[in-house]
Formats: structure tokens, sequence, C-alpha cells
């Protein structure tokens, strides 16, 4: 366990004393500001149109429906193109840079800098999210959005990008260079993201394993508040199986 | 000190090493000799764990580097071919973290990071980022990197490549003194550089290894050059000869493959 904080903590350090950490916050919080900034002027529309026809019907519109959902959809698809290019260095650069035979000639298990390197992004990617609580916070200082929904959909939106984090360090441990891991981590996210849509048309078998291989499907259900085993279940195979899988291949490094 | 064991590595159908064997006694410098590719780099990644071998063994300080694993990485510091520094990070933070993953405790680790920095002469730019140093004070980051844990053993891969004759002389002298309290092992293919540090030499060609003996008596009647390339121009012994002599003999008995090797070289 002290191996392994003492190498999260240099990578995590590493992020912020380039300028990767910073453009990648400034460039989330742009495009979730931006995302943010539209949802809501498009609900204040609404609201407006609907209480100049229907007297009660601006009951039906709410703040969680309305603009919370929408914006972590958007975030969550600035996630599936962020998040490799967050992790690709993660080993391609030591391969690059030849420090891989200083970690695995020292006495750390695998396993203990596989632990690191996702706690460190993972650590980041929480910094990440946080930064965007203030769209909510705004939401409940002005409105009364319901904070439940709120919380479920952020822990969905957090497994969501923590499941990407550990595939995205899997294709980075894959290769030593960071195009082809940012590449590979950015197809296979978005495969997460998109291997449901044809299930409706897939047939009865294949239907339903598509739809419940798909990361969106599980976190749509966390965005509209509900939090199920099976949704949990899921990122959390899906995070363990790229954290051995990530082990496997670093181990492999030897063997090479 | 070190002792290898009948080594081998095969990548797939390619023998990189075949059968290696060697000592390395207490504080000893021991020069590693070879022509390129001859599987110099892949001994001493084994030796330091950094992979399996396919058989034989390989004792470090007494710990064997495949059943004692950590024990043995405990006791080796390693500058591989070129130094792994992270080059956003300074002189000292990157050493505190090396010393921190070769298992060091934290009340040690000030102490420890005095020595290394003023062994090596890393002092006037403890702080400053390893990225923007030169390649002379990278090899020495490297080097304090290697002792920053006070192992027993120094495996030092070309640590002189690509200096300048200053640099070279001063690393070189560097290494001197670290023996003593460290045993040493120098891969390299500069011969006057064996010649003036080293006390052994194995000299290692396609995966064999050809001789083992001290210094003194290779040189007795003739120069490190000549034994070294009479050495790589012969064939490979078998393994049931003993490296020393048989490979001697072997020399001896062929001067035409010696003499078109230096006419090559």
């Amino acid at each position: 366990m002290r191996n392994v904080l003492t190498i999260a903590r240099k990578e995590l350090r590493s992020y912020f004393v380039s300028p990767i950490a910073y453009v990648v916050l400034t460039g989330f919080l742009l495009l979730g500001g931006w995302f943010f900034f539209n949802l809501l002027s498009r609900f204040n529309v609404l609201l407006s149109i609907y209480t100049q026809f229907q007297q009660g019907a601006a009951e039906q519109l709410n703040l969680n429906d309305f603009v919370i959902a929408p914006l972590m959809h958007n975030l969550s698809i600035v996630l599936v193109i962020l998040v490799p290019m967050i992790t690709m260095r993660a080993y391609a650069e030591e391969k690059k840079g030849g420090t891989h035979e200083l970690l695995l000639t020292s006495p750390l298990r695998t396993g203990e800098i596989v632990l690191a390197k996702f706690l460190a992004s993972f650590v980041f990617i929480c910094i990440m999210l946080g930064l965007t609580g203030v769209y909510p916070v705004v939401l409940i200082a002005f409105g009364n959005p319901e904070i439940g929904i709120i919380l479920s959909g952020y822990l969905g939106l957090l497994l969501l990008a923590t499941a990407f984090v550990a595939v995205g360090l899997l294709t980075s441990s894959c290769t030593e260079n960071q195009i082809i891991a940012a590449v590979s981590g950015l197809v296979a996210t978005l495969l997460l993201y998109i291997i449901g849509w044809p299930a409706d048309t897939a047939g009865d078998v294949l239907g339903p394993v598509l739809r419940y291989l798909s990361a969106t499907e599980h976190f749509a259900e966390m965005v509209k508040g509900l939090i199920d085993t099976r949704d949990v279940v899921y990122f959390v195979s899906l995070i363990l199986l790229s954290l051995f899988l990530t082990q496997r291949s670093v181990e492999s490094l030897r063997w090479r | 000190m070190i002792d290898v064991q009948h080594l081998t590595k095969r990548y797939g159908d390619l023998t990189a090493v075949s059968d290696v064997s060697f000592r390395a006694e207490s504080g000893q410098i021991l020069g590693f000799l070879g022509p390129n590719g001859s599987g110099k780099t892949t001994t001493m990644r084994i030796i330091t764990g950094f992979m399996p071998a396919t058989a034989g063994t390989v004792k470090v300080a007494g710990y064997d580097i495949f059943e004692e694993s950590f024990a043995a990485r405990k006791q080796i510091g390693y500058l591989p071919e070129s130094p792994p520094l992270y080059n956003d990070m300074t002189v000292t933070a990157y050493l505190r973290f090396v010393a921190r993953i070769k298992g060091m405790r934290r009340a040690e680790i000030p102490s420890a990071l005095d020595r290394a920095l003023d062994r090596c002469g890393l002092t006037e730019v403890a702080g400053r980022v390893t990225g923007y140093l030169s390649k002379g004070f990278r090899q020495r980051v490297g080097l304090a990197q290697a002792i920053i844990h006070n192992p027993s053993v120094l495996i030092l891969d070309e640590p002189t490549v690509g200096l300048d004759p200053r640099q070279i002389i001063g690393i070189r002298a560097l290494i001197k003194e670290l023996a003593g309290e460290h045993t040493v092992v120098l891969s390299t293919h500069i011969l006057p550089e064996v010649a003036q540090v080293c006390e052994k030499v194995v000299i290692i060609n396609e995966g064999h290894v050809v001789i083992e003996d001290t210094l003194d008596q290779l040189t007795r009647d003739r120069t490190l050059e000549d034994v070294f390339l009479k050495a790589i121009a012969q064939e490979a012994p078998s393994a049931e000869e003993d490296e020393a002599s048989g490979g001697e003999e072997k020399a001896a008995e062929a001067p035409p493959a010696a003499v078109t090797e230096e006419g090559a070289a």
C-alpha cells in the first residue's frame, strides 16, 4: 500500500506540473459550461412558452429532466474523448523513456504499479467531475431540483469515467506510442458507448447482450435516479477486468 | 556476491544468451565485455530481475533473483543503457521517489539523498528538473539513482556512452570509488575503460562466455585489444568446457580468424 501511494503521488504530481491537467480541466469545464448555459436558456424559453399557453403545464417541466440529465449525457460524451487522452501517457511514456526498467527492477509488485496508476487517474477524474459540481449548485441555489437524482447521476458519471480510465490504462499498457494508446483507448471507450445502438434490431439473443454491454444503458439508468445493483456490477466488473488485463500486460513486458 | 550459473535466455527461436556462468567477488569491479548484440544487456536484465531466464540461476548477495526476488532486488542498483529519469521531476524529488520504491524507510532517506548527491557531484543541480540537464548530469543522476539505497551490487550498462572526455574521466573515477563497498558489474565496449577500471574481465560473444579471468592474468603478455579480438573471432565454446582456459586455447588455435577480424575492425 505504501508503494501504491508513493507511485500514485508521483503520477498525480506529473499531471499538475505539466500543462496536461490545466488544459484538460479547462477544456472540460469550458465545454461543460457551454452545455449548461445552453440547456438552461432552452429551459427558460420552454418555461415561458408553457406558462403562456397552458395553465399548470409548467409543472411538468423540471430541472432534473430538462437540464441535469442532458447535461450529464453531454459530459459523458466529452469523457469518452478526454479520458483516453488523460490515460494515454501512463504506461506508454514509461516504456518510451525506459523508466519502466526502474519500476520493474525495484522491489514492487506489478499489481502495485497498476493500482497506483489507476488511483492517480481516478483522483484526477474525481477532481474533474468535482469541479462540474458548480452547475448543480447553481440550480439548487436558484431552483429546486431533486438532489437525490443529481447524486445518483454523479455516481453514474463517476463509475462511467472510472471504467473509461481503466480501459484507457489498459490500452496505454499495450504500446509505447502515446498516439496509439490514445486512439485505441478512444475506439474502446466509444465502442462501449455505442455498442447498444443496434440492440433493438439485433434479435432476441444478441439484442439484450449488446444492451447489457453498453455503458450508456447502465449510465442512463443512474441519471434517471435508479441505482440498480446490475448497473453497479457492470461498471465494477468492467473496471476489475481492465485492471486485471493491465496487470497481465505490464507483467508481459518482462517476457519480451 | 554475484553468482551467475548456466544462464540461458531464448526469445522464441533466437537464443540471446546460452549457458552463461561467471562470478564477481565482493567489492570487485567486473568488466563485462562483448560486441554489440552479444547478449550483454540481456544478461544484465536477467541479473537485475527485469526479465526471467529460460534456464539457470542468479544469486545476488546470497539471494536468488528468481526465488527471493524482492530481497535480491533491494541489494541491486541498476543503471540501464539510458538513465531511467522522469523528465518532469527535480533531481531531489526523483531520487527521493527512487529511494521510496526501493523500500527505504522515510527516516533514512534524507541522509541517503545527501550522500548520493554528494558522491555523484549533483549538489549544485539538486533543485533542477532532470529533463533540462545535460547528458553528463543525466548520467550522474542515473548513477545516483542506482546507489541511493546503498545496494551491495551495482549493475551499470554502458555508463560512459555519449559523454565528453572530462565526464568520462569523472564517471570512471566515481565507479572506482564506489567499488569496495559495492560489487560492480560494468558493461562496456570501450576496452581502455576496462583496462583502467576493472579487476576482472568477462568477455561474451554470441551469447557465450568466452573469457573469464582477472585483468592482470589476461594482459600479462598481450594487450586487452588482442585478447578481445581473438576471443570474439573464435567459435563459441561448447558448454562443457571451462570458459577461461578453453577460450584462450581456442583463441591460440585460430589466428587466421583473429587476423581477418582485426582487419575488419
